[in-house]
């Protein structure tokens, strides 16, 4: 079984929710990315989604926009993003997906990134802008590895589309929680439970909530219905505060706990 | 050969496509069918026709341009003068179009994203004309070069949002439409400006603008009693060439030639030939040939030329390039500016400076041509806006 069907399974036994924080990989440089894998992972992340850098980020607010500033400005490309997780592979067995846009992955070349990523332990690929009907060049060669795409679904998709797009996801399906970029809106739990209860209907495949989701509160709400809660951008703020200083790990820390709590008490 | 792109997910060869968040994707697949339908109904098409004549212009004239011609020694140079249209470019053909596409889907606010503000005029001009709520996006570094045309948006009603985010410029102003577009997908129409971003973009934009071409074929067997020996356009994301082009495609000999920004010239990191120096790559929700690093991030695209300041470019061009059914060629920003400069002298016209790419090809391949033979360009605008421009590039201070 993979470590993100295996993390699943054991969180369904227990009646969880997954704990998903974002960062964005190379924020505020690739040392400091590895510290904070390692303090997720101790801080009871379930999965951890790291950014790809990108120069157009068109789907991200300010927040995640400034972090992909950042971290290309650190020197950060997708072939330092693999050999991060071959790093950290080693000391967390958290599942680890890579998410971003299309174009890094496309210009790697595809068979070749599937084949690296597989090498490097990546458990999982989102792309913001790659929507199914435009897979199918990237599908086989991460089937070929067994790395699932994983599928993002948005209040805006109609019922039927998300009846097909549902019965094709892989790993988990990512519900966009608000008609907006990443982070410029609060999620309203109540708005959103309902679609997520009837999209889990149709699907075994977990569900995910992100977008908006900022404060513990939150969190504790969106776990009562979801499989899995994601914070990105809450997250990503405190890394802008801290920089490289000696308090970004603590900072990041002391977050994750107080979030992991909220989605355990849920 | 029977030219039937783009296939019914919106790809020209492998360009093209629908490269995008979900949250847009049904509204992506409601303005196709709703331009699908549109196209079949005769009274879209009367109504369109209605404002092309009456309130753009239309038809453009084909204007023989002789003292050039004599002066160049070849080829006989016609100009489709596109610079006449009411806003003075050939972008409003496009806004009119998509704009009454937005009324029938009964959408009342657009956006637009702009770089050296024509577009922006085009659409503000249109919203106003239509009682319509637009808001127009582009770059903070644009908004400053280009305060003329900033006013007259705002004169037109417009709301122009500075942006930012990333270099400033006309690729950060179409990410913020985007974003914009993201958050307010239910009741807002993005009119994009050139042959670029997702399906169907590509298509009805190219659509719109194809009136250059159809009535430049027309005039010209008027004029010469047949085609011309050569079709030539500037290219920026490409709209008044694929519009030029596309009535053309099926007469193979004619030679259709794009002309792109060479900025500071193609060996250097300063130009905006993204067919003659980039790659395949995906940026604003088409796969296409983009400016970009070894990392796939996009790289910065220079040119005089605010118009043509762009890191892609259409992605039918690029599949028009594979196919050999087009060639792309460039030209640097000085040989823009002195062709800029002849065009004014000799002519009477002050092109706008996209266009001077196109004439300064001309320039450099008329005289080696007969004197039988012809030569199309598209005069995709007037220079006005770009009097400030070339009057720094000349070292002359207007204040």
């Amino acid at each position: 079984m993979s470590r993100l069907a295996a993390t699943f399974t054991r969180l369904k036994e227990h009646g969880g929710a997954a704990f998903v924080p974002f960062i964005t990989a190379g924020d505020p440089n690739l040392e400091r990315s590895a510290d904070l894998i390692r303090t997720l992972a101790a801080s009871g992340a379930d999965i951890i989604e790291l950014g790809i850098p990108f120069s157009d980020p068109m789907a991200d607010g300010p927040t995640i926009q400034a972090a992909s500033e950042r971290a290309l400005a650190a020197g950060t490309t997708l072939a330092k993003v693999l050999q991060l997780v071959a790093a950290v592979r080693n000391e967390v067995q958290v599942p680890l997906v890579l998410m971003g846009y299309y174009n890094p992955v496309f210009h790697y070349g595809i068979d070749r990134f599937a084949r690296d990523a597989r090498d490097a332990g990546v458990d999982g690929l989102l792309l913001v802008d790659l929507p199914p009907e435009e897979a199918d060049e990237v599908l086989p060669c991460l089937a070929a590895v067994d790395i699932p795409l994983i599928t993002l679904l948005a209040p805006t998709t109609p019922a039927r589309r998300m009846q097909q797009l549902a019965s094709r996801a892989q790993g988990y399906i990512y519900y966009v929680s608000m008609t907006g970029v990443t982070g410029t809106q609060a999620v309203a739990p109540e708005q959103i439970e309902q679609a997520v209860t009837e999209l889990k209907a149709m699907t075994e495949i977990p569900v995910a909530v992100g977008f908006g989701i900022n404060t513990a509160a939150d969190a504790r709400a969106v776990a009562a219905f979801a499989d899995a809660v994601v914070v990105g951008s809450a997250l990503v703020r405190i890394i802008a505060e801290q920089g490289d200083s000696p308090r970004l790990v603590p900072a990041v820390a002391a977050f994750a706990a107080e979030l992991k709590d909220a989605i355990q008490a849920s | 050969m029977t030219y039937k792109e783009p296939d019914e997910r919106g790809h020209f060869g492998q360009y093209g496509g629908r490269y995008v968040a979900e949250t847009l994707m049904p509204a992506l697949l409601e303005l196709e069918s709703a331009y699908i339908q549109a196209r079949q109904d005769p009274a879209f098409e009367q109504e369109f026709q209605y404002y092309l004549k009456h309130y753009v212009g239309r038809p453009s004239p084909l204007y023989y341009a002789e003292r050039l011609s004599r002066k160049l020694g070849g080829a006989k140079i016609y100009l489709k003068r596109e610079d006449l249209n009411h806003t003075g470019a050939h972008k409003v053909n496009n806004t009119v179009g998509q704009i009454l596409l937005a009324r029938r889907m009964g959408k009342n606010r657009v956006i637009a994203e702009t770089g050296a503000g024509q577009h922006g005029v085009a659409t503000a001009t249109v919203a106003a004309l239509f009682g319509m709520e637009c808001e127009i996006f582009m770059g903070k570094e644009d908004i400053r070069r280009q305060a003329l045309n900033v006013f007259r948006m705002k004169l037109l009603g417009a709301r122009v949002t500075e942006v930012t985010s990333g270099t400033a410029t006309l690729k950060d102003a179409m990410n913020d439409a985007l974003r914009h577009w993201v958050t307010h997908v239910r009741d807002t129409f993005y009119v994009i400006g050139t042959v670029a971003g997702p399906h169907p973009y590509p298509l009805l934009v190219r659509d719109f603008q194809t009136v250059i071409g159809r009535e430049a074929r027309e005039q010209m067997q008027e004029a010469e009693g047949g085609l011309p020996d050569v079709a030539v356009a500037c290219i920026g994301g490409g709209s008044n060439a694929m519009g030029l082009f596309y009535p053309f495609i099926e007469d193979a000999q004619v030679d259709l030639l794009g002309v792109e920004a060479a900025g500071l010239g193609l060996d250097t990191d300063k130009h905006a030939a993204s067919l003659g120096g980039g790659s395949p790559g995906v940026l604003h929700g088409n796969k296409t040939c983009l400016l970009q690093d070894d990392d796939g991030q996009i790289r910065h695209a220079h040119s005089i030329s605010a118009g043509l300041d762009y890191p892609g470019v259409g992605p039918e061009h690029a599949h028009l390039r594979d196919l050999g059914r087009a060639r792309y060629v460039a030209v640097t920003d000085d040989e823009a500016l002195a062709a800029f400069r002849l065009l004014t002298e000799i002519e009477g016209i002050i092109p706008a400076l996209e266009s001077a790419h196109a004439l300064a090809q001309v320039v450099k391949m008329a005289p080696a041509m007969d004197r039988d033979q012809t030569i199309l360009v598209c005069l995709s605008g007037r220079g006005d806006k770009d009097i400030h421009t070339v009057a720094d590039a000349m070292k002359v201070d207007l204040t």
